[in-house]
């Protein structure tokens, strides 16, 4: 058998180990057009802060693509699927064929058109190690950072520029940070822990164009040094749209991580696909999700069975010690626990926990995951007491035996 | 592989696992001088309701959705145990967001704890275990 698969970050990595589950010994080839052995793509900015390294950022051991037999072609793009010719062209003008081929081409930051952006000197969006690096040599104290973009990636990006730069601004035109994954209140509180480290915030505000250095907003000019671009992420569907395959937004994919076109498999956050808190389609750009969409994909692909059929938007993130976790779907009736240093909110609809978002507390928030992804009734739940605190008692002895008397 | 399992009908309630495991992981020569007046962070606890007690600890799944989810690449698995790299770990918190069994926590220097059934430590047993006076853990094949 010989699989081919296109990027070479989290989701490929899945792939790869989905495989050889189930076959040790089939060709295997990586193409990927970064040069650089696998890394995380969410460490950048802890690399910024020091917290990380080079070496430690690695995703995988650097005997891992010789450990599983993988051959990869790193630095070089695919351009084109021949999918009636099992073909993948290049950009170097080789071609590759396959029996069996994975997409896990990721997503790029999207740049919205703005007047003036191609003038500006020294920007970046802050998405690769390639990115990183180039932010860490631009930086000093006498720079002043403006980035676009108060959600996940901009904020993070924040926070680990405070105390290298002479000033931090954030525009968005959402009336409060986080908006993708936060209410007002906790967003609120966010903001506050930024606000505190000297991270100014301009909110509800759009930039209107750019002149050299200075944004131009509704009310305001922002004079800038270096300027970070992270207004969100677009799915890279082209290989498989060019191809014929179907794609939404995102490449669309089953539970299997099957696209439309035959033996074409796609994974991570190039997809497109069932959310089973919500009930609906999305695009959830998260790297449990890829490497999860990534090993069903390898394994079935292996001739092995696998469905990734219990996904859910989750994310944790944290600012100077202050941590939030959200998942699911705030869909349904909201009932809110409050007490000193936390918030903590859920969602309940046609009887199951739907959705939750933690702030401040966030112990244990995997309990609550849980009651999402299984869909565990909430008549076999102490709800009260477990929205206080999370924690198996609260579940019906069945449900705590198979968790502590069995191998899981 | 031999794992920790619990039995709520035998749990006391006690809590020596707790001290067990928080002694077993910070070492030294003596409990007392060890945990005195200290703020343990077991990776073993006691849950209680209603009369009935039972710990609770890393079940070290056949296949860790930690592992998967983890941003760092930092959770491994050495001959089945589930093991933090903390030169890796940067405390993101996103293996508390996926655990089901609430078993992991954040450790000293803001990296993640959670039990390596006292391997990495190495006490060589699990101390929850041998501590237990009322072998309500056990540690065995399943
Ligand atoms: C700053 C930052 C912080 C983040 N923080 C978090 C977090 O805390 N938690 C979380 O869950 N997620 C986080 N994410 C998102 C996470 O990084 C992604 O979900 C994850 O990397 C997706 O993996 P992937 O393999 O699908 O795609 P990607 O990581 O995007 O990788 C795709 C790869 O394919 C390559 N590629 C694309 N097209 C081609 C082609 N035609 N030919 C060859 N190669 C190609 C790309 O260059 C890239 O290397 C963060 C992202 C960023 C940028």
């Amino acid at each position: 058998m010989k699989y081919l698969i296109i990027g070479n970050s989290i989701a490929s990595i899945g792939v790869i180990e989905g495989i050889r589950h189930i076959d040790k010994t089939g060709e295997i080839t990586v193409v990927g057009d970064e040069k650089r052995h696998v890394y995380s793509r969410p460490l950048i900015s802890y690399l910024i802060q020091g917290k990380t390294d080079e070496d430690r950022m690695k995703y995988r051991d650097d005997d891992f693509y010789k450990r599983n037999g993988v051959n990869p072609i790193l630095g070089v793009s695919a351009v084109k699927i021949e999918e009636k010719q099992k073909k993948v062209f290049l950009s170097d003008g080789r071609e590759l064929s396959y029996d069996v081929l994975a997409i896990a081409t990721g997503a790029s930051p999207f740049i919205p058109p703005i007047d003036g952006y191609d003038k500006v000197k020294d920007k970046i969006a802050f998405f690769t190690l390639d990115d990183a690096e180039y932010l860490k040599s631009k930086i000093d104290k006498s720079k002043r950072v403006l980035i676009v973009g108060a959600g996940l990636i901009g904020l993070k990006c924040a926070e680990c520029l405070v105390g290298k730069v002479k000033s931090i601004t954030v525009v968005d035109h959402a009336d409060f940070v986080l908006h993708s994954i936060l209410d007002n209140d906790e967003a609120k509180e966010v903001q506050n822990v930024l606000s505190k480290q000297g991270i100014n915030f301009i909110l509800s505000s759009g930039i209107q164009k750019f002149e050299e250095n200075t944004a131009i907003t509704e009310n305001d000019k922002i004079g800038f040094d270096i300027l970070v671009m992270a207004v969100g992420v677009r799915p890279n569907v082209s290989l498989i749209k060019d191809a014929g395959g179907k794609v939404d937004r995102g490449i669309l994919v089953d539970e299997k991580c099957k696209t439309s076109l035959p033996d074409v498999y796609a994974c991570g956050d190039c997809t497109q696909y069932f959310d089973i808190s919500s009930e609906t389609e999305k695009i959830m750009a998260i790297l449990p999700n890829a490497y999860m969409q990534g090993e069903t994909a390898g394994i079935n692909m292996a001739g092995g069975t696998a469905s990734f059929d219990k996904a859910i938007p989750m994310n944790s993130i944290g600012f100077f010690g202050y941590h939030i976790i959200s998942a699911g779907s705030y869909d349904g009736e909201e009932s809110v626990e409050r007490g000193k240093g936390y918030l903590k909110k859920f969602f309940v609809k046609d009887g199951v926990l739907k959705g939750f978002i933690l702030a401040g507390d966030v112990n244990r928030a995997g309990i609550y995951t849980r009651m999402i992804r299984d869909k565990i009734p909430l008549a076999d739940v102490d709800f009260d007491l477990i929205k206080k605190e999370a924690s198996l008692i609260c579940f019906v002895k069945s449900i705590r035996d198979s968790s502590l008397t069995k191998v899981v | 592989m031999k794992r920790i399992f619990v039995n709520e009908k035998w749990c006391l309630g006690c809590r020596l696992c707790e001290y067990n495991c928080a002694f077993a992981n910070k070492g030294g020569a003596n409990m007392y001088l060890a945990l005195k007046n200290a703020v343990i962070h077991p990776n073993i606890k006691v849950e209680e309701k209603d009369g009935i007690t039972y710990a609770v600890s890393c079940r070290h799944c056949s296949d860790p959705i930690c592992k998967k989810s983890c941003i760092a690449g930092a959770i491994k698995i050495e001959n089945g145990v589930v093991e933090i790299d903390k030169s890796k770990c940067v405390g993101c918190y996103t293996c508390v967001l996926v655990c089901p069994y609430g078993a992991l926590s954040i450790g000293e220097n803001g990296v993640m704890q959670k039990c390596e059934l006292c391997i990495t430590n190495g006490n060589g047993t699990p101390a929850c275990v041998s501590g237990c006076p009322n072998n309500a853990i056990v540690f065995e094949e399943r």
